[in-house]
């Protein structure tokens, strides 16, 4: 059924077109301006005239940047943060959220209960700090000397990406799990050939928040890794921020580029992986959010 | 699991006296067994057990051990040894910052006033905007335009604390010898909306701004990502709805008046007693990133208070354990509380 459109529709479409066009580019603009000024040149950056587009482009920021070694050692680590951080917190949460998710297991109120409190309740920070410092002292008498492999281990597990996980595997029938069992499926086997295929979608979701969240990680990175050389990107973009001062500007007066170029190269260079996977996994993701979220 | 005594005992009434329950046996049976039973069970099961140590030790050890280190709290003021050995002193370090009235205690309330104040302007001006945006986003029929919107507004959502920082203190950053100061300080001083000098001076350095800069960041981050669940709401309305209120002569506002809000309340509902749980648990991440010894008045929270003090060099960990200990406890209850009301509300239990 065609109808015309009412005036008071018509008025809340434009608003509505308006609204998100001017949201759309507030949360693009900062992005474009981090490029545009990483590329532009030293004085067009230093008195302010970058607005959108780059001025007298020039790419010695960046290139000065992937000339650091320091710069490619960050990235280096910030990848096998994420990797390894990823595949062992999607090992530990999928096993988990299987076991809990069986009406069968002895205790479930409990186990539940023993994840859901550390939602309502945290230690904070400094207990967590000190907790850490302890943590570490073990790993290095059992000789385990690299921070690294403490980070990877000790943080970035959420117990809502297990809940989200533990619904998803709820809602995978019985029926099916039975037939398996049946035509002599191990647990083992039937997690891998039965639920993981019918829960891709929430597994690439809580992957992928795994993944961002050790991505970005910086606090817990930066107050537990002492060896600068093991530092990830986050860190070392902070870094370099907070050492970033006026002496060094002055010192760097006969470069072709403003020292603030630096800091939006290495910006632009931390979230270009981010920006090239995210279009292929936001549809994906937003469903599997639903799938998993929602708890009749 | 004591069966009392009068469950041994039913009344008969064809005789008029008690007599034992035969079922009784079977739940004695039950009962005396029931170790044995459970220890039947996990041996079958045993790889079901298996598979949850992992995931159970991980929070043992990292979420559950700092809170016996917490403990810290109560001990005597002393930095070095860890807390089984520790004398426990009782409530010496809560006294000290409830009531002591000297610099660490003012420090503490205001740095409680802050938290609370903080995630209440976010739950005023951060809640009511990704309903709208969510209101708009189904005013677009078209899917590939209304895609293109949620990549871009969802966009932010994926940058790290550090880069959504780093990007906020460039853009606002004081003028200097050789450089103008942040481009967004330059437009607002230009139209006329703060002065020149306050705009050069930087404005992550005047505390005035500090909680305007963290609401809007935090606009920007979060609101279209948090649209989601509003937006999933609104296209679960069934089209019927719409076409029998425009029957009855119903323009758009009475639509939103009466079609479109009273589907998505329940929504708007417990996602807002999820925000009034969360009201104590401020990101500290992105306040430590933002804030300066400069801004302390308006910015500091009991976790930057906490790290100042337990991690950095000041009044030690047991200060610092109290003052987060006071900030959780009732964060929790806050937490339980909203839960609670969530569950009677719309019998949807969050947890």
């Amino acid at each position: 059924m065609k109808r015309k459109l009412e005036l008071s529709e018509l008025i809340f479409k434009i608003l509505s077109y308006t609204m998100l066009c001017i949201f759309a580019l507030c949360c693009l603009y900062p992005f474009v301006f981090a490029v545009s000024a990483a590329i532009s040149g030293r004085s067009a950056v230093e008195y302010g005239s970058v607005v959108l587009f780059p001025k007298d482009i020039q790419f010695e920021a960046f290139k000065r940047m992937f000339g650091d070694n320091m710069f490619w050692n960050a990235y280096s680590n910030t990848l096998f943060l994420t990797l390894f951080g990823t595949i062992w917190a999607m090992f530990v949460a999928i096993l988990g959220a299987y076991a809990l998710s069986k009406k069968r297991l002895l205790f479930r109120k409990f186990f539940n209960f023993f994840l859901v409190f550390t939602m309502w309740f945290s230690a904070g920070i400094v207990p967590q700090y000190l907790n850490y410092l302890a943590t570490k002292e073990v790993f290095n008498k059992m000789g385990i000397m690299d921070d690294k492999w403490l980070v990877v281990i000790a943080m970035g597990m959420a117990a809502m990406n297990i809940i989200l996980l533990r619904n998803a595997f709820e809602g995978v029938p019985s029926e099916i799990e039975e037939a398996a069992i049946v035509d002599g499926a191990t647990e083992l086997q039937v997690l891998k050939q039965v639920y993981l295929p019918m829960t891709k979608s929430t597994i690439a979701t809580v992957a992928l928040f795994f993944g961002i969240s050790r991505w970005n990680g910086y606090f817990w990175a930066r107050q537990m890794i002492s060896n600068q050389n093991e530092h990830p990107l986050q860190v070392f973009i902070r870094l370099r921020l907070e050492q970033f001062t006026d002496a060094e500007q002055m010192a760097g007066w006969n470069m072709p580029y403003a020292s603030d170029s630096v800091i939006y190269a290495l910006i632009v260079c931390s979230i270009v992986p981010i920006l090239i996977i995210y279009p292929f996994i936001q549809k994906y993701f937003a469903k599997g959010v639903n799938v998993g979220g929602v708890k009749e | 699991m004591k069966a009392k005594v009068a469950d041994f005992l039913i009344f008969d009434k064809e005789t008029g006296v008690y007599r034992e329950d035969p079922e009784q046996a079977v739940r004695d049976d039950v009962e005396k067994h029931y170790w044995k039973h459970v220890a039947t069970n996990i041996a079958k099961d045993w790889r079901l057990y298996l598979m949850l140590i992992p995931m159970l030790l991980v929070f043992l050890f990292w979420r559950y051990f700092p809170m016996y280190e917490l403990l810290g709290c109560f001990k005597v003021s002393d930095n070095v040894l860890p807390v089984s050995q520790q004398l426990f002193s009782g409530f010496s370090y809560f006294k000290r910052l409830l009531f002591a009235g000297d610099g660490l205690s003012t420090d503490f309330w205001r740095a409680l006033r802050n938290t609370f104040l903080l995630s209440f302007y976010g739950l005023c001006f951060g809640f009511p905007i990704p309903i709208i945006l969510a209101l708009f986003f189904n005013e677009v029929r078209s899917n590939g335009a209304r895609s293109v919107f949620q990549v871009l507004t969802y966009l932010p959502k994926f940058m790290s604390t550090v880069v959504m920082a780093s990007l906020v203190t460039m853009l606002v950053k004081q003028g200097s010898l050789t450089t103008g100061m942040g481009i967004v300080s330059r437009f607002l001083s230009n139209l006329g909306l703060i002065s020149f000098d306050t705009a050069n001076a930087g404005l992550l350095n005047n505390p005035a701004y500090f909680r305007s800069i963290y609401q809007i960041s935090g606009i920007w981050e979060g609101a279209g990502y948090d649209s989601i669940v509003f937006f999933a709401a609104i296209i679960a309305i069934p089209p019927t709805s719409y076409e029998a209120a425009q029957i009855d002569g119903a323009d758009k506002w009475a639509q939103m008046r009466y079609v479109v809000l009273p589907s998505i309340l329940s929504t708007i509902v417990i996602m807002l007693i999820t925000r009034i749980g969360s009201l104590l648990n401020v990101g500290y991440e992105k306040v430590l990133l933002l804030y300066n010894a400069k801004t302390y008045v308006t910015a500091d929270v009991v976790s930057t208070f906490a790290h100042r003090n337990g991690m950095g060099t000041g009044a030690g960990t047991g200060i610092a354990a109290a003052a987060e200990m006071m900030n959780n406890v009732i964060g929790m209850l806050l937490v339980i509380g909203a839960n609670t009301i969530a569950r009677k509300a719309s019998n949807t239990s969050l947890y």
